[in-house]
């Protein structure tokens, strides 16, 4: 098992980062304010999206049943993958008996879930990202840094520099020329390709369609110009009704982007059909669990699978403000992340993430499907600290001191004993705002600030001497 | 009217002036208080880091001390939040001290919210000559919903000069055991909050929580900033 360590010191040290991430993140807090201060009744959509969510996942087996029926109905095909690997075989094998060699993909954090573009290019295919965000972390073979906006981390300058030595483009700072040197280059695959897949951001299981937001457009056409398409689904993104939609796109675009609605929303019902001229001569929607299901056994957490990956928490938590994506090492980062991640994986692998929060409740504050994120911290922290519970690992230090720690502060008369013991320790190893020397957590604490140390006298006692009755 | 005022255990340990203060404030209001010798603290660093069995542990002792209270009032946003919210996470419905600890969250109150909503309060009858920001302590905003009365308090302080920060609401990185297990991501967001502080041109930064507090009071010496922080209890007996 590959532990997944939290990179603190690579993005405090990047300036580049610092000095744009922060900032453009702030601007995307900004416009979600605006957007959402102009729907009054914003709480009542809140708690009607939460509750729709919860009630899908009630009944989850049934609505996907309906939905596949449906999507049947309309001449499309339903497969169900159980893991990643199922998923990236299915799609390797409808590729193969079509001769596919070319695929378009539009956005799909999913498909970063599964490692889908590592599988494809395992399997002999070409694959070009489309989403323009998706596209420039593609041509630096990064991953993306926001589940909303995957090349956030890279300025203009960067991308100019980027489709300079890639594209041999001409050195330009211009955000129209550089937009359209990608668009044309990207207009040739999409004439060229076989395959479109893309992602879901809803599965309405009353019609049997599938909903695919986005603004530029590459969407329509992964899903529409190539003679087959995939469309890879979460089994969380089903939705029952239309109506449902109509509430859950508002929370979904505004919490997003800022946006009433974004330019382009797909509404995509099976394969072209007989005397119509657009649209793929195939079209399959992968069904894919992926460790869904298992989080979706505890009453509780099942709440994580409500998420409709708009990225607000992303982008007002203030740790993922410092540290941006990348840091986190993961898929999905920030606030979404820490509480996904450790539900998907064995959590030793990713046990630094629950606790890469100060809890200060900004991400659940924000999410427009209100997930109460700092409380599935707390219960994840718990689960590591259990997961621990084992061979040498119990006797961590920090362990120890909570141990003594509680049995001290549960009796009065051992924590009064204690803070006099403390005080005795303090007048030989405190000067100056600092301990000498100092052990964890004490050093941790003092690198960058002073050190209060204890007050001469305990509360009580100060109150006496200043003569107060009891 | 009768309360039991719990310190906070950061409050004994650290800043002992911040509870004399505060219990001198209630007093001032004709509260009669009384601070019960046996109290520790509420269990959030357990808790917060996930040490459920030994959160339970001090809570149990909470519970013991406070469960024949009529009225319990804190110093802090945090520990207030941890009261009312979270004990009820440790001792769920079914387990034998559910009934007291509900009972005890729902008579439990952060001070500053204790003054203006239940007495009714608006002006302390302090007086200061300063210039003040107020940040808003994450617990005591998001878990408690707690904003306008701290603010109301401060206005209504003689002789006071109350600037609003930019970004008052955004958390200034204490965060608990956040603080040494990513110490460095800790301080860089509370260098934020320093800077917000400096731009208001405020010469006090006032708060609900002396974590908080502690954790700015504790960069703003390490990097010299003649701004001082001061507990919202200090600044209403001045
Ligand atoms: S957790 Fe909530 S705020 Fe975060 S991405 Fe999901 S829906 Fe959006």
């Amino acid at each position: 098992m590959n532990r997944i360590k939290i990179d603190v010191a690579s993005a405090l040290a990047d300036r580049r980062l610092q000095a744009t991430l922060f900032p453009a993140l702030q601007r995307s807090v900004e416009s979600r304010d605006e957007a959402v201060s102009e729907v009054e009744n914003w709480e009542e959509l809140r708690d009607y999206g939460r509750r729709v969510k919860l009630h899908t996942l009630e009944k989850l087996p049934f609505y996907l049943e309906k939905l596949e029926k449906n999507v049947v109905g309309h001449g499309g095909k339903v497969l169900w993958a159980e893991s990643g690997e199922d998923a990236v075989r299915m799609i390797l094998t409808i590729a193969r008996e079509r001769a596919v060699r070319k695929v378009v993909k539009s956005k799909t954090m999913l498909g970063e879930e599964i490692h889908l573009n590592q599988g494809l290019l395992k399997g002999g295919l070409e694959v070009i990202e489309t989403d323009l965000g998706e596209y420039i972390v593609q041509l630096c073979d990064e991953m993306p840094s926001h589940i909303v906006t995957p090349a956030l981390h890279k300025s203009r300058h960067d991308v100019a520099e980027l489709f300079e030595a890639k594209l041999g483009m001409e050195p330009t700072d211009d955000v129209a020329k550089l937009t359209l040197t990608a668009r044309n280059v990207l207009r040739r695959h999409f004439l060229e390709a076989d395959l479109g897949i893309s992602g879901v951001n809803f599965g309405v299981a009353e019609t049997g369609t599938i909903v695919v937001v986005e603004n530029e457009g590459n969407a329509r056409l992964s899903t529409s110009l190539p003679r087959v398409h995939i469309a890879l689904m979460g089994i969380e993104k089903v939705i029952p009704r239309t109506v449902d939609l109509s509430v859950l796109l508002k929370l979904l675009t505004r919490s997003a982007t800022g946006q009433r609605l974004t330019s382009y929303v797909n509404l995509i019902s099976g394969p072209k059909r007989e005397g119509e001229l657009d649209g793929p001569e195939e079209f399959f929607l992968i069904l894919v669990d992926n460790g869904r299901s298992q989080i979706y056994e505890d009453q509780f957490l099942r709440q994580t699978l409500t998420c409709i990956r708009c990225g607000a928490c992303q982008n007002i938590c203030p740790v993922f403000q410092r540290l941006g994506g990348h840091a986190y090492g993961t898929v999905y980062q920030g606030p979404i992340g820490s509480i996904l991640t450790p539900q998907m994986f064995p959590i030793a692998a990713v046990e630094e993430h629950p606790f890469a929060s100060s809890l200060c409740g900004a991400c659940e504050e924000t999410c427009p499907v209100k997930i109460e994120i700092p409380k599935i911290l707390l219960r994840l922290r718990q689960q590591v600290q259990e997961a621990r519970n084992h061979g040498i690992q119990r006797f961590r230090p920090e362990r120890i001191g909570m141990l003594m720690w509680a049995w001290v502060v549960s009796s009065s008369r051992r924590y009064a004993i204690a803070s006099r013991w403390l005080r005795r320790l303090q007048s030989v190893l405190f000067r100056n705002g600092r301990f000498r020397p100092a052990v964890p957590p004490v050093s941790a604490w003092q690198k960058d600030r002073d050190v209060p140390g204890l007050a001469p006298k305990r509360f009580r006692e100060y109150r006496e001497s200043e003569g107060a009755e009891h | 009217m009768k309360v039991s005022f719990f310190s906070t255990c950061l409050v004994d340990q650290l800043f002992p002036q911040v509870g004399a203060s505060a219990v001198r404030l209630l007093r001032r209001l004709g509260v009669e208080v009384d601070c019960d010798p046996r109290q520790t603290c509420c269990g959030q660093p357990a808790f917060n880091t996930g040490y459920a069995s030994e959160a339970r542990k001090v809570v149990s002792h909470f519970i013991r001390v406070y469960r024949d209270v009529e009225t319990i009032v804190v110093p802090s946003g945090s520990c207030a939040a941890m009261i009312k919210c979270h004990m009820l996470d440790i001792f769920p419905e079914g387990s034998p001290q559910y009934q007291e600890v509900v009972a005890i969250a729902s008579r439990t109150f952060e001070l500053s919210d204790f003054l203006v909503s239940e007495l009714g309060v608006v002006e302390t009858g302090a007086r200061f000559s300063g210039t003040v920001t107020y940040h808003d302590s994450c617990h005591q905003l998001r878990e408690l919903g707690i904003s306008e009365q701290p603010r109301t308090l401060i206005r209504g302080v003689e002789g006071i000069q109350f600037v609003e920060m930019k970004n008052s609401t955004r958390c200034c990185g204490f965060g608990g055991t956040f603080s040494v297990k990513f110490p460095d991501i800790s301080a860089e967001l509370g260098r934020d909050k320093l800077r917000w502080i400096q731009e208001s041109k405020a010469e006090y930064v006032i708060a609900n929580d002396v974590s908080c507090l502690m954790h700015l009071d504790g960069l703003l010496k390490r990097e010299r900033i003649p701004v001082e922080t001061m507990h919202l209890a200090e600044l209403l007996v001045k």
